[in-house]
């Protein structure tokens, strides 16, 4: 059973680095526009200068 | 073609605000936010935006500017960010770069209640991630509990996995279950119950009953049942957010509009002024295209004047010296000065959002459906609990500590979590179905009082009718005329002129035009003049008058016979149709317009609606529903005029074409694109659609309360059981709401 010791820990690693992840997305604006992520991956990048 | 239509908005556009350049003042300066680096950041509200060539066209033309170096456009919020280096006064060419492309901007301040709608949003969304991975890790733990025995895996393994999900799920439990803990404390602080509180309840009963019995070594703790738990509220409070957030929105766009600013001569000096210091006396400046700030009087100038505010109607009356206008109504053609009679609260505009506050108010009192179960629910669940633990105590003779632990799964099983899901799945899914065939539907609640609705109400300008005059004899044209007619017509903002521009054939070269306000457009084409407006002022020939119901302008050219164009708004296509259909249906229908009382009975007539009143002003209009409200009717209104805005704003449940103007939009509940009425019905069908989905879930629901509770009560109920039978009761109700996809 002390795989137990080394497993949970991992696994609660892995889930925070979803977390971490996650919470990164949100705060980097990520779901702020939703409708629009849909209607921009219709539109050429070549055409558009960088958005820089 | 896109770079042609551009630049021939473009050359309209010049041509219509050229001659007031020089004494245009800033109405967006006080927006931009400036840092001392000298970069520029300026918000923008933007109208009309549809698809994703708006997004290119928009975020292309601006990055053009010089200077600019940021520009996003949030298609779901329709805002616009802009930042550039250098001169501030670049948010004008900004603003008039977007007009030229045809969408309406108007500046708004970040730091609004529309920005703690998105905070609000990102909140809950931060919880549900926690409270996710707080579930995930938890299962995996509980999952090895569930599938061995205590001999295989001994008291100590079994403490020790408790122990860790404790520490995983109590601080989620803490961080995620803000929102519910803290609506919970404000209805009870209110003398109030609300779905909260039993969640709160149940999700705190359970950590501490598991934490009890980890303390003890005892075999069971809910800790996965508990977050769980908390993690689907949580899926369902999100979409309640979603659904009710654009409504806010709209309402916050209404403040932004009335907090604009005039442009005030003093000492013959013009100044820009906030609207609301306006005070009566004041001299006032109205350019081409700018609404009237206040009530007043014309001092100088002629102009036609768009009075929809007051009438619905969109043909101009032309306005002179000494002239009463409206604040609100929308100066169309040429610069006047006014003498400001009364200050903004007092005013036209002022008295309508009086009007729409008091009608805004009688809204709020409605209850929701969730809320109204909630308060039978709440106390029927809590009672049974103190039953049970009541019961095993007195007749069971069971230690009180057992008795408690029974108690408390009673409240878990029953915590309503399908109950909290019932609701919003099926509106969020309903008003996506809706959004998809262009109906925009603002807030979930209206399909609630959809269902229940008896009365329709309707506009006739713009409603029934396309709102849009359509030029009637154009087989009797001559297409040399037509071609003169229209082209002048490209260069006035006139509805009339607007319905012959489209005639205008595409490459026909600028042409100088000088627009006489209240008269018309004169031009001088191949050394003649040309006169295009009304036909007194265009010609001094005789010309037949056979068609009294139909609007007209004439085409007078020196030395020819006068042409006449006539124009009439036609009904929608369908409207009769749709008429026909709500009146099948047993829904008392009635017609109020501002128009001549004549012209809407002779419609009432046309369509057989008993009850057709014209004439009516916004306050006649209002009054009227009130009215039926008190009398117990149910309202659905459907227009689509500055003056309909209140009776909008009041009615239960509201529905506007896109087409229709700003404030009406967003006082409606429901917006409709395309030329049909049809979506009126539609509308409809959803709104009972979706009461049986919502009634169907609250049948399920309680089945399994019906199921469960006996279960809870007699002490069967694992950690196992409670987690699947949660589970389960979410997914039923997730699936039986997905019914709606297929339907309609």
């Amino acid at each position: 059973m002390s795989v137990l010791l080394y497993m949970i820990p991992l696994a609660l690693i892995l889930g925070l680095i979803g977390l971490a992840a996650f919470i990164w997305s949100l705060k980097s604006g990520q779901y702020d526009d939703l409708d629009g992520a849909a209607q921009r991956i219709l539109l050429n990048d070549d055409d558009e200068p960088p958005a820089s | 073609m896109a770079e042609q239509a551009l630049s021939d908005a473009r050359d309209i556009y010049r041509a219509a605000v050229t001659p007031d350049a020089g004494i245009r003042l800033s109405r967006v300066i006080p927006y931009v936010k400036s840092d001392r680096a000298g970069d520029h950041t300026l918000s923008l509200m933007v109208d009309g935006i549809t698809c994703a060539a708006c997004i290119r066209k928009i975020e292309t033309s601006l990055r053009g500017l010089t200077g600019v170096y940021y520009v996003r456009l949030n298609f779901s919020t329709r805002r616009l960010n802009v930042s550039w280096r250098g001169d501030t006064g670049l948010a004008e060419t900004i603003i008039d770069t977007l007009t030229a492309l045809s969408y309406k901007a108007t500046p708004f301040d970040p730091e609004t209640m529309a920005r703690r709608d998105e905070k609000e949003n990102s909140f809950l969304l931060l919880c549900l991630g926690v409270a996710g991975f707080a579930a995930g890790n938890i299962m995996l733990l509980s999952f090895s509990l569930w599938t061995t025995d205590i001999q295989t895996m001994g008291v100590e393994v079994r403490d020790f996995l408790h122990w860790v999900s404790a520490l995983i799920a109590i601080p989620a439990i803490a961080f995620s279950g803000r929102p519910f803990f803290l609506s919970a404390l404000k209805a009870l602080k209110a003398g109030r119950t609300n779905m909260d509180v039993p969640i709160s309840v149940g999700l705190i009963l359970t950590t501490g009953m598991s934490l009890f019995e980890l303390a003890h070594h005892g075999e069971h703790a809910y800790f996965d049942s508990a977050v769980m738990l908390m993690f689907f509220l949580l899926v369902g409070r999100y979409l309640d957010h979603i659904a009710r957030s654009k409504a806010r929105q709209a309402a916050t766009d209404l403040m932004g509009m009335m907090a604009g600013t005039a442009t005030v001569l003093e000492n013959g000096q013009p100044r820009s002024l906030l609207i609301r210091d306006i005070q009566p006396g004041m001299m006032i400046l109205a350019t081409a295209g700018e609404y009237i700030a206040v009530d007043g009087q014309i001092i100088e100038g002629r102009t036609d004047l768009d009075a929809s505010l007051v009438t619905g109607e969109s043909l101009p009356v032309a306005a002179g010296p000494g002239d009463m206008v409206m604040s609100g109504t929308v100066n169309l053609t040429g610069p006047i000065i006014i003498h400001a009679l009364r200050n903004s609260e007092e005013s036209q505009v002022g008295h309508m959002i009086g009007l729409m506050e008091k009608a805004e108010a009688s809204q709020a009192r409605y209850i929701r459906i969730a809320d109204r179960a909630a308060r039978l629910y709440t106390p029927v669940v809590h009672t049974l609990a103190l039953i049970a633990f009541l019961g095993w105590v007195s007749i069971g003779h069971m230690p009180w500590q057992d008795a408690l632990l029974i108690a408390a799964t009673v409240l878990i099983i029953t915590c309503p979590c399908a109950l909290a899901l019932a609701v919003p799945i099926v509106q969020v899914l309903a008003v996506g179905r809706l959004m998809k065939q262009g109906i925009m539907v603002q807030s979930g609640d209206v399909l609630e009082k959809v269902a229940g609705v008896d009365t329709v109400i309707f506009d006739k300008t713009g409603t029934l009718t396309s709102g849009r005059p359509v030029l009637i004899n154009s087989d009797d044209i001559d297409p040399k005329a037509m071609q003169i007619a229209a082209s002048m017509a490209r260069y006035s903002r006139h509805p009339l002129s607007r319905a012959l521009a489209s005639f205008c054939a595409p490459g026909t070269g600028a042409i100088e035009v000088e627009e006489i306000p209240g008269s018309g457009l004169r031009a001088s084409i191949d050394g003649r003049e040309v006169r295009l407006g009304r036909r007194l002022w265009a010609t001094t020939l005789f010309l037949p008058d056979d068609m009294p119901q139909a609007q007209e302008i004439v085409l007078g050219i020196d030395g020819q016979a006068p042409v006449r164009f006539l124009f009439r708004d036609e009904l929608r296509p369908d409207a009769r149709a749709v008429i026909d259909v709500l009146r099948a249906r047993g829904l008392t229908l009635h017609l109020l317009s501002g128009d001549r009382a004549d012209i809407v009975a002779c419609m009432g007539q046309a369509l057989d609606i008993a009850s057709a009143h014209g004439q009516m002003t916004p306050d006649d209009k209002f009054r009227f529903m009130e009215d039926l409200h008190a009398k117990g009717h149910k309202i659905m209104m459907v227009g689509d005029g500055i003056n309909d805005a209140p009776i909008l704003a009041g009615a239960d449940v509201s529905i506007a074409p896109a087409s229709g103007i700003d404030i009406a939009r967003r006082a409606a509940q429901v917006v409709f694109t395309g030329d049909r009425l049809k979506p009126v019905i539609t509308v409809l069908d959803m709104g009972r659609l979706s009461r049986t989905r919502i009634r169907e879930n609250f049948i399920m629901t309680i089945i399994y309360n019906v199921c469960a509770i006996p279960l809870a009560v007699a002490g069967y109920v694992t950690p196992l059981v409670a987690a699947l039978a949660m589970s389960l009761s979410s997914l039923a109700v997730i699936l039986n709401a997905f019914r709606l996809r297929r339907a309609a």
